[in-house]
């Protein structure tokens, strides 16, 4: 089934600012990686999912209820995480995660324990009664999945969530993340402008530009077609081209580096074999994983 | 083989009780901040202000008791309370409506609630209903103090006590009008800003600039002028009002025009509150 399914999505702002336009996708549960450059569109999105803005023209589905109109229903089966500081300074992560669980419509008790736990699952357990004005940056963003995780969503939303993060905290946030979509059974929608940084941890990507789709997609079916060898020798790599090309492999030039198609574990030994041949000195043969980002600057360039 | 001493991680558990609907949330939301105003849940020194003014409204109050069983022709009614204490009152609106309103702009915590199933008009009204609860309980508990010690020196009897109480409910009244229009013009002020000591000023400013405008209009040389002059500033609308409909004697001379002070405030307070309610459509919108 479909977590989020929307069909020709548009919203334009007053004064003919156009966040999206025309947008289509169907995404199935697990985690899945919201991408844009800033002002794509992504915020825009997140509103509408959310029920705080209405579309201008087209439809949306969250868990098919329609969040213009079902909004407390779809509300109540979703977290958000906003980009922005969201936090009062002088109350403690408990009695703040509480009192929007309550929020939330949990009763008081409910809540109270599931702020606890939230906190727990998010490693704040110890810190759990100190006032957040003294938390560190990367305390704070895990308040902030705290209290998106206190209702016991089915989706979570996160805006930007690795923002303000040193390289080891956002490791961290990542993992976390990976672990709630993975462990938790909650689907994560991850907003961010950083491809590389959410392509390890998603299931699927939706990359979004100037509010219009560039790509939806499995992660696996955007890499799995890809895949390259690598071959690197100390000189002849001309000779080595010619001869690969003889024997029928589309060899591509990258610097010096020879590129060739991995379509089956032959192509290692026919490589070998024709290094051997040729009696070149291999420096070497590896398997070379197309990272996603340059499937976008492909399709990119192919668009302009 | 299980150890004692060992934690186990137990996981992550799903949430299967009951979901309430957004009435317990606009109720939770009350009950937070009529805490708040008198500073519970908050930090040690947030309850200084709060309950100072708490402790002399009672304490006045339990003076006014003492000094009437007394002197029985002493004339301190319920509604001279209110209108004495005034300041005070404009003080801990103007601390405390911030406090509750001022705090959620500054430090961002809107769309966290706006993402939940609660609506801008849920949030307005909880809010309202507890500055409106916590002003009134300032000034309703003391009267009912004052009304105790009547109460329990009364020589009539019943009939002593039954006219203490047809006194104190009006009294009642009286203080409730003061709560919701100073709560009104008291949250709408700020909700305009995030800084708690420009909205505490604002507030204070609104009565400040108003009084004396009062004072011009009610020396002119004009009756109708001088009737309509308490129009001009919250304080003496409200007494206005209270002159009118409970016949309390405030110094001000309504001449006939005592129903328009009657719509005014009742017109204020309804501006103030979709006033308040349309900037937060506008804020709930992120």
């Amino acid at each position: 089934m479909n977590i989020i399914a929307t069909q020709a999505l548009t919203k334009t702002y007053g004064g003919g600012v156009t966040a999206l336009a025309d947008l289509t996708v169907s995404v199935e549960p697990g985690v899945i990686g919201l991408v844009g450059a800033n002002g794509a569109g992504k915020s825009t999105f997140i509103k509408i999912m959310l029920g705080l803005i209405a579309p201008s023209g087209g439809s949306v589905r969250i868990f098919d209820l329609d969040p213009v109109t079902q909004t407390d229903k779809v509300r109540a089966r979703v977290g958000y995480m906003p980009e922005n500081d969201c936090l009062p300074p002088d109350v403690s992560a408990a009695e703040f995660v509480t009192h929007l669980g309550r929020m939330s419509g949990l009763p008081r008790t409910a809540a109270r324990e599931r702020a606890s736990e939230a906190l727990r699952h998010v490693g704040l357990y110890e810190e759990r009664y100190r006032q957040i004005g003294g938390y560190s940056t990367g305390m704070k963003q895990r308040v902030k999945l705290a209290q998106a995780l206190v209702h016991d969503p089915d989706l979570l939303l996160l805006d930007e969530p690795t923002n303000g993060l040193d390289p080891a905290g956002r490791e961290a946030m990542l993992a976390l993340i990976h672990r709630i979509g993975t462990e938790f059974g909650i689907s994560v929608v991850v907003c961010s402008h950083l491809l590389g940084e959410v392509e390890r941890i998603c299931d699927s990507l939706i990359a979004i530009q100037g509010g219009r789709l560039l790509r939806a997609d499995r992660i696996s079916s955007m890499t799995a077609a890809s895949d390259v060898l690598a071959v690197e020798v100390s000189e002849g790599t001309d000779e080595l081209a010619a001869r690969l090309a003889e024997m029928g492999l589309p060899v591509t030039r990258d610097g010096r580096l020879l590129l060739v198609p991995l379509d089956s574990d032959a192509a290692y030994d026919r490589i070998l074999h024709a290094v051997t041949a040729l009696e070149l000195n291999l420096h070497r043969l590896d398997q070379r994983r197309h990272r996603v980002a340059e499937l976008f600057t492909t399709k990119e360039t192919a668009d302009v | 083989m299980s150890e004692t001493g060992v934690i186990h991680d137990i996981g992550y558990q799903r949430y299967t009780g009951p979901r309430l609907g957004r009435g317990a949330a606009i109720n939770a939301l009350y009950v937070q901040g009529l805490r708040a105003a008198f500073g519970l849940g908050r930090s040690a020194k947030a309850k200084i202000f709060p309950w100072l003014v708490a402790a002399i409204t009672l304490l006045v109050a339990v003076i006014i008791a003492a000094v009437k069983s007394q002197i029985p022709d002493f004339d301190f009614g319920y509604v001279d309370f209110d209108d004495t204490l005034s300041w005070l009152i404009i003080f801990f609106v103007a601390i405390l409506s911030p406090a509750l309103v001022s705090r959620d702009i500054r430090s961002g915590t809107l769309p966290l609630y706006f993402s939940r199933p609660l609506r801008a008009a849920d949030y307005v009204i909880a809010k309202f209903l507890a500055m409106v609860t916590a002003v009134w309980l300032l000034l309703g508990v003391p009267q009912f103090i004052m009304f105790l010690g009547a109460a329990f020196t009364t020589k009539k009897g019943m009939s002593g006590v039954w006219n203490e109480v047809q006194d104190l409910v009006p009294g009642w009244t009286y203080s409730l009008l003061w709560a919701l229009l100073f709560t009104s013009i008291g949250l709408l002020v700020a909700s305009l800003t995030g800084k708690q000591a420009f909205a505490a000023g604002g507030i204070v400013a609104v009565f400040l600039m108003t009084t004396p405008v009062v004072g011009v209009l009610s020396v002119l040389p004009s009756s109708a002028a001088n009737h309509m002059a308490g129009l001009a500033s919250p304080m003496t609308l409200i007494s206005g009002v209270g002159a009118w409909a409970l016949g309390s004697d405030i110094g001000l001379d309504l001449g006939r025009y005592g129903p328009i002070y009657g719509i005014e405030a009742f017109c204020l307070i309804a501006a103030c509150l979709l006033l308040l309610l349309a900037r937060y459509r506008k804020v709930a919108a992120l």
